[in-house]
């Protein structure tokens, strides 16, 4: 199946590789998998990658040293200091840089011969056609809901494998959707969670070689869907266990019902994907709605003052010893069964790390009966921005 | 029929941390219901209010997503892993 466009009338198809070059692709050149034709149908692809995160890292380092003649990279995010422990792209000078300028950067370094085209642009239903139209192959390294399906979406229209990771703190899935005659992400999982099931920051996280390692199968999936060799790994979903160090397969079917690659179809255009995710207008805001609140300013104040305050941190046992407010800890799903420990007749304030898993906790203790409640707005972040820096942000 | 049932890492938090249950079923949705009432809070994650099988979440018997067999009345005999795949996003932590 060949997924690469280069004709012979391009001017790249055309050409030959430079002595540099051979010397530079050797381990490549004098594998009969690859070869010359190889190398050369390397240097004639067209890869846009989206996202230069934690997948993107390997997957970048991978196909600019492998050759892949033109690597487009999405992304609008900068580089953090929360980045560093696994988006190995990326150095500590590079903070506060935009991604795709250090990527960039970095890449270029690596290999000056790849021609990079940088889109420091959040991906959306407006755009994505005209960016995916000139690339061969799109692998999907974003980290979210609607950005996956937006992906999926625009790549069935057009026509373009979908070179898919996904991870979870310890856990990784990879497959190549809508290879031709194949399934798609939407065979796979026609509707997103809504956002109320999405893991929270409580059971976020990540290890930080999980996506170097899902990012690097991306990269080998990617190299051989250019080369035309091997198995792809289409219909199937790889899922991998870095805990148990276990790596399973399972069967992917095209779904005949498939609302964009079935038979009838109903989606014939790029929709709106906050909305059909269920996050349309700021999930958080509304969740806090109604739930009375204290800022970090204001509990410093009444806590100088001598007030009788009950600090409630509903975080889990590993994020207490990160930091913390010298707060009880009862971490949220403790709570119903532990509500015995709090009294009701003290004035209480419950915090979290951002606000959102103690707001739910002040919810259920006011249905619960506790009138004196409140929680700490932003969290032990905004106490740290706020009130005091010495407590490290996480 | 003693089966085992692969819990993904999202949803072990439900199941005391545990990686995998085994129990006795005959069908997939009996060893689901088995789960799930053991470990209640795991209901609301894989089921919708009106008791069916949340559309982001898959479940598999070995390598064979049931939705291609007989659904939840897909029969299980000893030995075969029920496999829950929900959809996962992560990929840049944010």
């Amino acid at each position: 199946m060949a997924i690469v466009t280069g004709s012979l009338t391009d001017s790249q198809a055309a050409r030959t590789l430079s002595k540099e070059e051979i010397q530079r692709y050797s381990r490549h050149l004098i594998m009969p998998e690859v070869g010359m034709d190889g190398q050369l149908k390397l240097a004639r692809a067209k890869v846009l990658m989206i996202g230069a995160g934690g997948l993107g890292a390997p997957l970048g380092l991978y196909l600019a040293a492998a050759g892949v003649g033109r690597l487009g990279l999405v992304d609008f995010d900068v580089v953090d200091f929360t980045n560093l422990q696994r988006q190995i792209t990326f150095s500590t000078s590079d903070i506060g840089r935009p991604k795709i300028e250090a990527a960039k950067d970095r890449l270029s370094s690596l290999n000056p011969q790849i021609q990079f085209d940088t889109y420091r642009t959040r991906l959306t239903s407006e755009n994505a056609l005209d960016l995916f139209r000139d690339y061969d192959i799109i692998v999907d390294g974003t980290d979210n809901f609607p950005t996956r399906y937006l992906v999926n979406d625009a790549c069935v229209l057009l026509g373009k494998p979908n070179v898919y990771g996904s991870i979870f703190r310890f856990e990784g899935q990879a497959t190549v959707f809508n290879y031709p005659g194949g399934p798609c992400y939407r065979c796979l999982y026609p509707e997103p969670p809504p956002p109320g099931l999405v893991p929270s920051c409580a059971e976020g996280g990540v290890l930080g070689v999980l996506p170097g390692i899902v990012g690097a199968i991306q990269a080998m999936e990617t190299i051989k869907l250019i080369l035309g060799t091997g198995e792809p790994l289409a219909g199937r979903l790889l899922l991998f266990d870095a805990l148990a160090m276990h790596f399973r397969e399972l069967r992917l079917r095209r779904n005949p019902a498939c609302p964009i690659c079935g038979e009838h179809r109903t989606i014939t255009k790029l929709i709106d994907y906050e909305e059909f995710c269920g996050i349309r207008g700021e999930e958080a805001p509304a969740v806090t709605i109604g739930i009375p609140e204290i800022t970090p300013r204001e509990l410093k104040s009444r806590l100088d003052r001598g007030d009788d305050l009950f600090i409630l941190d509903v975080r889990e046992v590993h994020e207490y010893q990160i930091c913390n407010l010298n707060g009880r800890l009862i971490p949220l799903g403790d709570l119903p069964r532990r509500v015995s420990e709090l009294d009701s007749s003290r004035e209480i304030v419950a915090h979290c790390r951002s606000g959102k898993r103690s707001a739910d906790a002040v919810e259920f203790l006011r249905q619960s009966g506790f009138r004196k409640i409140w929680n700490l707005k932003g969290g032990i972040l905004a106490w740290s921005d706020e009130v005091d820096p010495s407590v490290p942000k996480y | 029929m003693a089966i085992k049932l692969e819990i993904p890492t999202a949803l072990r938090p439900y199941t005391g941390k545990q990686a995998s249950v085994e129990c006795e079923a005959a069908t997939v949705g009996e060893a689901l219901r088995r789960l799930t009432s053991t470990y209640a809070d795991l209901r609301k994650h894989l089921y919708t209010d009106d008791g069916r099988i949340r559309s982001f979440v898959n479940i598999y018997v070995n390598d064979e997503d049931i939705r291609y067999l007989e659904k939840e009345n897909t029969a299980i005999k000893d030995g075969d892993t029920i496999s829950i795949v929900p959809s996962i996003a992560g990929g840049q932590e944010s």
